[in-house]
């Protein structure tokens, strides 16, 4: 526990390792993250995309011990640095929070305090999180401020703005100033943009891209649109049912997805390029408190065959930096078996 | 014949004095019966297109101009006139979640119409137009009826608000952000739902949307509009292949285009929207973020500008013929349903933009 808290601390990888999260709620119990491992590297941006329910949110929570009763982490490991902060005290633990891994929340707008100054929200945050609490005079974390606000784009009247006086993307930019005003090696963005324009929304997420590289942090991306993890990650990995379906490479996954599920879901991208067509995944998601046996996906899957309904499977590397949980790629069936025809039951329904 | 539903010339304001806010600026459209069509209205928040869609519901009164519904203004209709009006026009909301009452099964949600409006002769009529509204949507009735709303799914419930809208045989349906609170899945199961009753009944959509995309999948006319005002209109193809506006084509360039080798360009050289402090009040709302500002925009609205069958709002395009009292009817009242326009090339998003 040599680290925990110090500022700079750029350079260190999280190690996930076998996650569980379940929620005990009185109709039965919800895995909501199902034994999910990954690692994201100094420097990295990695994606987690998945729809609702897939669990990409609460691993987020999880990862910074947020979960809030009925949830729960069940078991597993995450490793940041050398610290284990599935182990360590919860004082450590938000010493821990903001200096080393940062949370850009969903929806700046309700995770500002709403009568509090800009600049007070910054400076509550380095002193409640740093290192020493009332280090530095008080000059030096104004110096601070301002340029953490400049970092962002945002000029310096803000600082003394409230909350409601600000725009939606300007929320968020004060969120990602919050986010990096201790130089933590992880930020952990939380669907960022998802209350923003589009146009909004590239400014924020170029903004993000450029103080995370200047401050050398790693940045773990939650959302559901593609699209945004195309433009933005280097790695992508695709949730389903509390389950990573497969995680690879973003050029390489988009051109050549090997889960059925990471298929039709880039398949059913709305695109300009491609005449409109509707590329449906058949079935309904299930349910959380009553998942699929053997593979979550199976109900819905076009490929599934006898022992999907049976059998959970294992991650498995079907390629460079390409990993995948389907029994398509089962060492028994050739190891790199494909499907025949990507997409040949998925009935394009023409317009 | 006067249209099926008319918005002349409509201007809306919210709030007085220092503190009013135009939320639609002199818009001009008209929806017929005879070409139903598919308009979709794209704007960022505070753009003005969830006020034009309560303008057109009835829900909200115009300052002014006025909404004409088969040449009647909405305020003057009778009481049987607005019976009709209801019947006619419906709406689909954003959020399949918040428009049940969890108390209910969702057969009251379907019931309650047909009994309003008097459209089932029988329970044995009404129970086999409530099946075939949820067979025209795609859904089983046997898995949806006497249950309850948390035991379905967002999308299974967003399709169940358009079997109820179908129960009433619109002419017209409202749907203000159908699919934005849907994932990704089932989306196109929604938008193709939406297509079917455009098709198969003949029924007219304004779609009200953020998202280009899906407004190009159903959609053939499009309006963007930027702070209450019509920034650019026309067929959807052409106005997101070709945008005109310096507004559209910073818009649609910052769509991100799920293709990892086509990466945003940097093209958008603009005062990020989120940090303009001027508020134009006569001239053109995008001038404080322009590119091209020039110093007519800052003293008067631009018209409409009739440029590559679009209309656009912008001086840049000053030497092309003006579209006539601003009315888009003009302009899109031509584009045909979309099966009638083949014009179908593989262009992509990022050779759109200069």
């Amino acid at each position: 526990m040599t680290r925990t808290g110090t500022a700079g601390n750029a350079g260190e990888t999280l190690h996930v390792d076998d996650l569980h999260v379940q929620f005990h709620t009185p109709r039965g119990v919800v895995r909501a993250v199902d034994g999910v491992s990954f690692d994201l590297l100094p420097g990295e941006r990695l994606g987690l995309v998945g729809e609702s329910g897939s669990g990409k949110s609460t691993i987020a929570l999880a990862l910074l011990r947020m979960i809030k009763p009925p949830g729960r982490i069940v078991s597993g490991k995450v490793q940041l640095g050398n610290d284990d902060l599935s182990t360590i005290s919860d004082d450590d633990m938000r010493r821990m929070r903001m200096a080393r891994i940062a949370l850009v929340p969903q929806g700046a707008m309700n995770s500002l305090n709403p009568v509090t100054r800009i600049k007070h929200q910054l400076i509550d945050t380095m002193k409640a999180h740093g290192a020493a609490p009332d280090s530095g005079p008080k000059e030096r974390l104004e110096t601070r401020v301002e340029e953490l606000l400049e970092s962002v784009g945002l000029k310096q009247e803000v600082a003394e703005r409230y909350p409601h006086e600000l725009s939606g993307g300007m929320k968020q930019r004060v969120c990602i100033a919050i986010a990096i005003a201790l130089r933590p090696s992880v930020i952990i963005a939380d669907e960022p943009t998802s209350a923003l324009d589009v146009v909004v929304q590239r400014q924020i997420m170029q903004t993000l891209g450029a103080v995370q590289k200047r401050i050398g942090a790693s940045v773990l991306l939650i959302g559901h649109d593609m699209g945004l993890m195309a433009q933005f990650v280097d790695r992508v990995g695709v949730m389903y049912g509390g389950k990573l379906a497969e995680i690879g490479e973003t050029a390489r996954l988009f051109a050549e997805p090997r889960h059925p599920y990471t298929q039709v879901l880039i398949s059913s991208l709305p695109s300009f390029d491609r005449e409109s067509q509707f590329i449906k995944i058949a079935g309904q998601p299930h349910s959380p408190l009553n998942p699929p046996s053997g593979c979550v996906f199976h109900p819905r899957c076009p490929h599934a065959f006898d022992i999907c309904p049976r059998v959970i499977p294992e991650l498995r590397t079907v390629g460079p930096q390409q990993v995948v949980a389907c029994h398509l790629y089962d060492e028994a069936n050739g190891g790199t078996r494909t499907p025949n025809e990507r997409m040949s039951a998925v009935a394009p329904s023409g317009r | 014949m006067s249209a099926f539903l008319e918005v002349r010339n409509v201007t809306k304001v919210f709030g007085h004095g220092d503190n009013a806010t135009v939320a639609l600026s002199d818009f001009s459209y008209e929806i017929n019966e005879a070409s139903p069509s598919i308009t979709a209205v794209a704007g960022e928040s505070g753009s003005g297109k969830s006020t034009l869609a309560r303008l057109l519901l009835g829900f909200i009164d115009p300052t002014q101009g006025e909404v004409l519904y088969r040449g009647k203004n909405l305020k003057s209709l009778s009481n049987q006139e607005r019976q009709q009006f209801r019947r006619e026009v419906q709406a689909i909301f954003q959020d399949p979640f918040g428009v049940y009452n969890p108390f209910y099964k969702v057969d009251h949600l379907l019931k309650t119409p047909l009994k309003s409006f008097k459209l089932a002769s029988s329970r044995t009529d009404a129970r086999q137009q409530i099946e075939a509204a949820l067979d025209t949507v795609g859904l089983n009735p046997g898995e949806i009826l006497g249950r309850y709303p948390h035991q379905l799914s967002g999308g299974q419930r967003q399709r169940i608000t358009i079997a109820r809208a179908l129960l009433l045989r619109p002419r017209l349906i409202i749907a203000d952000e159908p699919v934005s609170m849907v994932d990704a899945s089932l989306r196109a199961t929604i938008l193709e739902s939406l297509l079917k009753l455009n098709r198969e009944f003949g029924i007219s959509f304004l779609y009200i949307t953020h998202d280009l995309t899906t407004a190009y999948q159903i959609a053939e006319r499009l309006i963007v509009l930027y702070q209450g005002t019509v920034s650019e209109a026309g067929g959807v193809r052409p106005v997101i292949r070709d945008p005109q506006h310096p507004y559209t084509r910073l818009l649609i360039s910052s769509i991100p285009t799920p293709d990892p080798n086509q990466h945003w360009t940097d093209e958008a050289v603009v005062v990020p929207g989120d940090q303009v402090e001027a508020v134009i009040t006569d001239g053109c709302p995008f001038a404080p973020r322009c590119p091209h500002v020039m110093p007519e925009c800052l003293t008067e609205m631009p018209p409409l500008f009739r440029s590559k069958e679009a209309a656009v709002a912008c001086y840049l395009y000053r030497d092309a013929p003006q579209v006539p009292d601003r009315n888009l009817t003009a302009v899109l009242g031509a584009i045909g349903t979309k099966g009638a326009s083949p014009a179908k090339s593989s262009v992509s998003v990022g050779s759109m933009t200069r």
